[in-house]
């Protein structure tokens, strides 16, 4: 695990109240329990691929908690990858949504059954199709941060991503459209470093010593921060934002964080032994004397239960109409004559 | 009269102008070249845009989301085989999204061979582009129908693919746009942009209408009783023209359907024209195998099998790598005006 680069000054929470600490543990721990669920469904026949974001909590949570939220050009635009599911929480989003996606039910809201858990989309916050193809996102991300820097206001466009693919061409499109001198782009670029592609070690492939030092051939703000300590990810997340939203320019925000079950259910969503966000942030508070141990366990009891109701809930729910497949191929219907049998 | 770029030109203007677009950009096509088939000259909001195919799509995409109505152009179509893939989730943004999420926005691109463009300015990309379902295609054949479709383009809430054929590019249409002055001269005056320095021009824009020509609709632009033609983009005047040959020499009445949008297309009138003739050619320069005019040709044996008096034929590009250079190579390579006589004096000439 790389240390971090730049350390939050203060104390080990800064500025941040108790009910603020407070309100993102719960958030962490609702994500974890929901992640944690997901993949257990998976491994029950229940739902199939599994992909999230268990180790991203701190940051995703901090990240969530601090956008702009609102449709259209106004407001924040969110082009997210699949570990996000802690930031979808923080904004509002209810567990019992990842389950039906994971389910494949008819009343998945992201995408009626039709892709994997954690690709949300969710119009009324400016969140964009989450996609499996890598790294995309940074392109689309280039047009939402054009339509927020053409319009009055201080709303930023958010991407996020990871590690493994800043290696593709993508990654660069955003970095060289975000600093184009014509029009610079209010665009907080982010990259959580998890140290794997999958399978294949960072060091093996990236000669970088640090992907935030991209940001140096643009002579743009760049940082590479510890992603599992929630005070440095909410602070780091605010500074960055409050460039971002004020100068209207880009920031590079390297995130490093671990990958608490493997990159997916492919490689069989195992535990491994790396740093919990979670674990960490709780010895902090229980040292600081902001909670107990058991007002902790409460939070996570709560959130099992839960989640457990959004589990038998959701098992209730009927799964997508065959005839369903023909909805939103175009915005409008069908035209008669289009191809619909399948061949001959 | 106005020709296709000239036509294109004053479609993005009215688009500009009255349906919300506010973001024309592509390499080379903001000032001072306003595309390199000056597509895009003198516009208000035509910008240009760094050297990355991908970084435009992905612009469009995220202005489309934004509400934008984005008209973007990938200055060749041989160019644009690198972002499939985002076309690909642009194309299947709606569907993905359960329905929530439109993205209308317009990739256009110079489409085909007739230029001497040699192997990477003579693509076509009809089979991959009818592939990206979700995604609308047009090819228009002429200066108006470039206008309607554009017009048309712009105010759908799906992406569309605006295919423009490199060789028509510069030919003058038959019939004036809307509000297009009657004279050619005082339309160049008005809206081309003077060789040299141009830094001070600016265009006088004639006061053109709205002009829509319906995605999904084909056009028959000579009807005829002994067989149909099915064809689009720089092959439909070549198969009017023959089509016009054969009627003056008494040799055929060749009914041209003229198919404009290539996805959704206009089934009912290639099927009505089928069922009347009893005879078909699919006319395109694509490469032969997975030939986007197989489909139709596979559609037409299912559907129209006894209405057939004979065999459908498929004329379209031979499936080489690439297009070549000489001349001898490129008009062997796709259809030219010969061989379409040719394919079309067989299947008239076919007994029953």
């Amino acid at each position: 695990m790389a240390q971090p680069t730049v350390a939050v000054s203060g104390g080990p929470f800064g500025t941040m109240d108790k009910a603020l600490l407070l309100k993102i543990h719960t958030l962490m721990v609702r994500a974890r329990i929901l992640e944690e669920r997901c993949i257990k469904m998976g491994r029950t026949g229940e739902g199939y691929f599994w992909i999230g974001g268990p180790g991203e909590e701190a940051f995703n949570v901090s990240l969530g908690l601090q956008v702009k939220k609102g449709q259209g050009p106004r407001y924040d635009y969110l082009n997210l990858h699949y570990r996000n599911s802690a930031t979808l929480l923080a904004m509002g989003a209810t567990t019992i949504d990842g389950i039906r996606q994971m389910r494949t039910v008819a009343t998945d809201p992201y995408t009626k059954g039709r892709n994997f858990v954690n690709h949300y989309c969710v119009p009324e916050w400016n969140v964009v199709p989450v996609t499996s193809t890598i790294e995309t996102q940074y392109s689309s991300a280039i047009g939402t941060a054009i339509a927020n820097a053409r319009t009055p206001g201080d709303a930023v466009t958010i991407v996020t991503g990871g590690d493994g693919g800043t290696a593709e061409g993508d990654f660069h499109s955003c970095l060289v459209w975000a600093n184009r001198p014509i029009l610079p782009l209010p665009i907080l670029i982010i990259v959580v470093n998890n140290h794997y592609a999958i399978s294949v070690p960072e060091q093996t492939q990236h000669g970088e010593k640090k992907i935030s030092d991209w940001g140096k051939v643009f002579s743009m703000a760049a940082k590479t921060i510890d992603g599992n300590d929630v005070a440095e990810s909410y602070a780091s997340i605010k500074e960055a934002l409050a460039y971002c939203r004020k100068e209207r320019k880009p920031y590079l925000l390297e995130a490093v964080c671990s990958r608490l079950y493997g990159h997916s259910s492919a490689s069989g969503a195992n535990r491994v032994n790396e740093p919990d966000c979670i674990a960490l942030f709780e010895e902090k508070l229980t040292a600081q004397g902001l909670a107990k141990k058991e007002d902790l366990e409460k939070v996570w009891s709560q959130a099992l239960a839960e989640v457990d109701d959004a589990h038998q809930q959701v098992k209730k729910e009927p799964y997508p109409s065959p005839e369903s497949i023909w909805e939103g191929v175009y915005a409008e219907p069908l035209p008669p004559s289009y191809p619909t049998k399948g061949g001959s | 009269m106005a020709n296709m770029v000239q036509a294109i030109r004053l479609a993005l203007h009215y688009g500009e102008e009255n349906l919300g677009v506010r973001e024309i950009f592509g390499e080379d096509v903001g000032p001072p070249l306003g595309g390199v088939f000056t597509a895009t000259q003198g516009l208000r909001t035509a910008w240009n845009s760094p050297l990355d195919e991908r970084g435009i799509v992905g612009a469009a995409m995220g202005l489309a989301w934004a509400g934008f109505r984005p008209v973007a152009e990938i200055q060749f179509v041989d160019y644009i085989f690198n972002v499939i893939d985002l076309l690909k989730l642009a194309a299947n943004a709606t569907w993905t999204s359960g329905g929530r999420y439109k993205t209308p926005m317009v990739v256009m691109t110079p489409t085909g061979s007739g230029i001497h463009g040699s192997i990477y300015h003579s693509h076509s990309f009809d089979s991959i582009a009818t592939k990206l379902h979700g995604m609308k295609v047009v090819c228009p054949s002429n200066p108006l129908d470039a206008y309607g479709l554009m017009i048309s383009a712009i105010k759908d809430d799906n992406p569309v693919l605006f295919l423009k054929p490199k060789a028509l590019l510069r030919v003058k249409g038959e019939e004036l746009i809307p509000g297009e002055p009657a004279n050619e001269k005082e339309l160049r005056a008005m809206i081309d942009a003077p060789i040299g320095d141009r830094a001070q021009w600016k265009p006088r824009w004639p006061d053109v209408k709205e002009y829509a020509v319906p995605i999904g609709q084909a056009k028959i632009s000579k009807a005829g009783k002994d067989a149909t033609v099915v064809t689009h983009g720089r092959l439909a005047p070549v198969a009017l023209d023959v089509a016009k040959a054969f009627a003056a020499a008494g040799t055929g009445d060749v009914e041209v359907v003229d198919m404009r949008s290539l996805v959704p297309y206009d089934w009912e009138l290639i099927k009505a024209s089928i069922k009347k003739t009893g005879r078909v050619l699919f006319l395109n320069e694509e490469t032969e195998i997975t030939n986007f005019g197989e489909h139709l040709f596979r559609r037409t044996v299912d559907e129209l099998f006894y209405d057939l008096k004979v065999r459908p034929r498929l004329l379209c590009g031979k499936a080489t790598p690439g297009v070549g250079l000489s001349p001898v190579l490129e008009y062997v390579t796709v259809p030219q005006k010969a061989d379409v006589g040719r394919a079309l004096r067989e299947l008239i000439d076919e007994p029953a």
